[in-house]
């Protein structure tokens, strides 16, 4: 075979692979909205989007998604307020304070933190954080959203810290020497230059990480408990949108019923909700890299 | 459980001479109440017949009944009688069957250990409780039973897809299939366990047999049906109540179902004689056995190749006794 020849054949060799990935996504996102379509010719999409009861296994169903949204959101808003403040607080310390050896050390360690299965968290969260609130909160029930919540908000902490970290790391040395120049102590530099400057980033990380949570499926499944619930009482069983698409995949639904479509337009839900919020990030970090660029 | 599927080759090649011709198979599927059983026998006989391979599914009762009546499997395990749309696709198939009974499970009401109210509970407080009505109405203990503490309750049960589910709904509700969906529900008892285990405002129910292997996390609740003939007051479901029928309606007889063409093999033959002779296993994995007289009935239906069913009415049937059961199979 000539150079040349070797040359086409290599690339399209790569551009099929590249194809692979996308056509796989396209794929995705046809099934998805196939069955959807399919799912809302029965179920009219408003009774889908605010109904308030979600029993669609059984003999009277309802098909309200509203208890699984907001078991998602419930689990998701106690992760991030673990995530959130000590992944900021992390990157701060990481990005303005701790020496380079230490940086070296305690950034890979975070990291590892990253690298523990998602099964591993949704036992540690049924089998050793909820039993240790209940010695607080004699009232939990074994499966809630406050265990799952504390343990997914420690799983997505290194993503919240690593890409905040970033971005504060990207803002320019000039402005902090300003800020120094002018007087102001290392905490002033932080919290009123560094992280402003580095503000889009940082949201950026945030968004991430609350689609992160969204998305998140074994901890839930775990230690939150199948019950759709519509509540913020974080101290009773609740289902997650991504839970209930575990728990129809491992039973015996048959193919083709309008059980079985339900987990496509969940699925359909979470898909548009962590599509939304991954574009926005996006959008933000392209934008701050444009700033110092 | 789900895992548990297959139980398969015990010891295959112990000689040359067996090694040589081919393990003949049986094959088994059906439900997942049964299946510890059945397990347990094939596992004994196959210890004593090494050349014989016995396969074990769980497909549920419903699942496996459909292999069966197409021919697929010899032997179908069920946690209620065949059906009428069962019935009519072996006919349609023209699958004959023997059908066996091999030993009784209770149904057991738990709550948490912690849970000091709940000492009782009535069929209708049950019904009250799980009817499709109660949906996100009846949510706390004190609107079962106005002396209990004004608490939320918090329900766990067997899923849509068990048999379990269907003869629970069928004996409290009244309707099979029919009941409030917001509740925990799961088709793997274990991880009922867990949550009624870790929760003190929790209720649920799951097979007895479960509960006496988590004795420690779990309290059973005496049900009572209110009705004198079969034992006044609440019954607490124990081998002995489930076997002399005082624990009503949540007992439950489980069977086999035997493809008549395969009863004529030896090793079908065999098989079937230690399913029905080994009692003591049955007690160990934690089912109820029948009575000795059923037994001999039983294998006399066999050796006959009495075909067809006793309930030819089909599906969950509510409350049957020994003696009923006795009676229909005469």
């Amino acid at each position: 075979m000539t150079r040349r020849g070797f040359e086409v054949v290599i690339e399209w060799g790569l551009f099929l692979c590249a194809l692979l990935s996308i056509g796989t996504t396209v794929g995705i996102i046809g099934v998805l909205t196939a069955e959807t379509i399919g799912f809302l010719e029965e179920v009219p999409i408003l009774e889908f989007v605010f109904g308030t009861e979600w029993t669609p296994l059984f003999a009277m169903p309802h098909f309200g998604v509203l208890p699984l949204i907001m078991g998602t959101v419930l689990v998701s808003t106690i992760a991030m307020l673990v995530a959130l403040p000590m992944g900021l607080l992390t990157a701060i310390y990481l990005s303005e304070y701790s020496s380079e050896g230490l940086r070296r050390v305690v950034k890979p360690v975070l990291e590892l933190l990253a690298g523990i299965p998602t099964v591993v968290y949704g036992y540690f969260a049924l089998l050793f954080v909820t039993p240790l609130l209940q010695q607080f909160i004699p009232s939990l029930s074994g499966f809630n959203a406050l265990g799952p919540g504390i343990v997914m908000g420690i799983m997505i902490l290194p993503l919240v810290s690593s890409l905040a970290e970033d971005a504060m790391r990207g803002v320019p040395r000039g402005l902090r020497e300003g800020s120094y120049a002018l007087g102001a102590t290392r905490m002033q530099t932080s919290l009123r230059v560094v992280v402003p400057a580095a503000f889009s980033g940082i949201t950026a990380a945030f968004i991430l990480a609350i689609s992160r949570a969204i998305g998140e499926t074994m901890i839930v499944a775990i230690a939150a408990g199948q019950q759709p619930r519509l509540t913020f009482d974080p101290t009773v069983p609740v289902e997650t949108m991504t839970a209930y698409i575990v728990q129809i995949s491992l039973g015996d639904t048959p193919q083709g019923t309008l059980e079985y479509r339900t987990i496509f337009a969940v699925g359909m839900l979470l898909f548009i909700g962590t599509f939304g919020l991954n574009i926005v990030s996006t959008w933000l970090r392209e934008r701050y890299r444009e700033e110092y660029a | 459980m789900a895992l548990l599927a297959v139980s398969c080759g015990g010891g295959q090649s112990t000689g040359e001479r067996q090694a040589a011709a081919a393990p003949s198979v049986i094959q088994i599927d059906g439900s997942s109440t049964v299946f510890p059983i059945t397990e347990a026998v094939a596992e004994e006989f196959q210890k004593k017949h090494p050349n014989v391979r016995v396969t074990v599914g769980v497909s549920g009762t419903g699942g496996g009944f459909q292999k069966f009546c197409r021919g697929e499997t010899h032997i179908s395990d069920a946690s209620r009688p065949i059906s009428k749309t069962e019935i009519a696709a072996c006919q349609k198939a023209g699958i004959e069957y023997i059908e066996l009974p091999v030993a009784y499970d209770g149904l057991a009401v738990v709550v948490n250990p912690k849970n000091n109210w709940a000492n009782a509970i009535t069929v209708a407080e049950l019904k009250t409780l799980w009817a499709p009505d109660a949906q996100g109405k009846v949510t706390r203990w004190n609107q079962v039973r106005p002396s209990w503490p004004n608490r939320e309750i918090h329900l766990f049960g067997a899923g849509v897809d068990s048999g379990t589910y269907d003869y629970f709904t069928e004996a409290t509700v009244g309707k099979q299939g029919a009941s409030r969906g917001d509740f925990t529900s799961s088709e793997d008892d274990n991880v009922l366990v867990q949550g009624i285990g870790s929760d003190e405002l929790a209720l649920g129910f799951m097979g007895l047999a479960y509960v006496e292997s988590n004795k420690d996390k779990l309290k059973l609740v005496p049900v009572d049906d209110g009705k004198k003939e079969n034992g006044d007051g609440p019954i607490s479901p124990s081998a002995e109540t489930v076997r002399n029928a005082t624990y009503q309606p949540l007992s439950r007889p489980l069977f086999i179902y035997v493809a008549r063409k395969e009863a004529d093999r030896p090793e079908v033959q065999q098989f079937v004689e230690a399913y029905l002779g080994d009692t003591a296993l049955m007690r160990e994995v934690g089912y109820v056995e029948l009575t000795p007289q059923i037994y001999d009935l039983a294998k006399a239906h066999f050796k006959e190749r009495k075909v067809g069913t006793a309930f030819a009415d089909g599906g969950s049937q509510v409350g049957i006794t020994l003696e009923q059961l006795l009676a229909r199979e005469k």
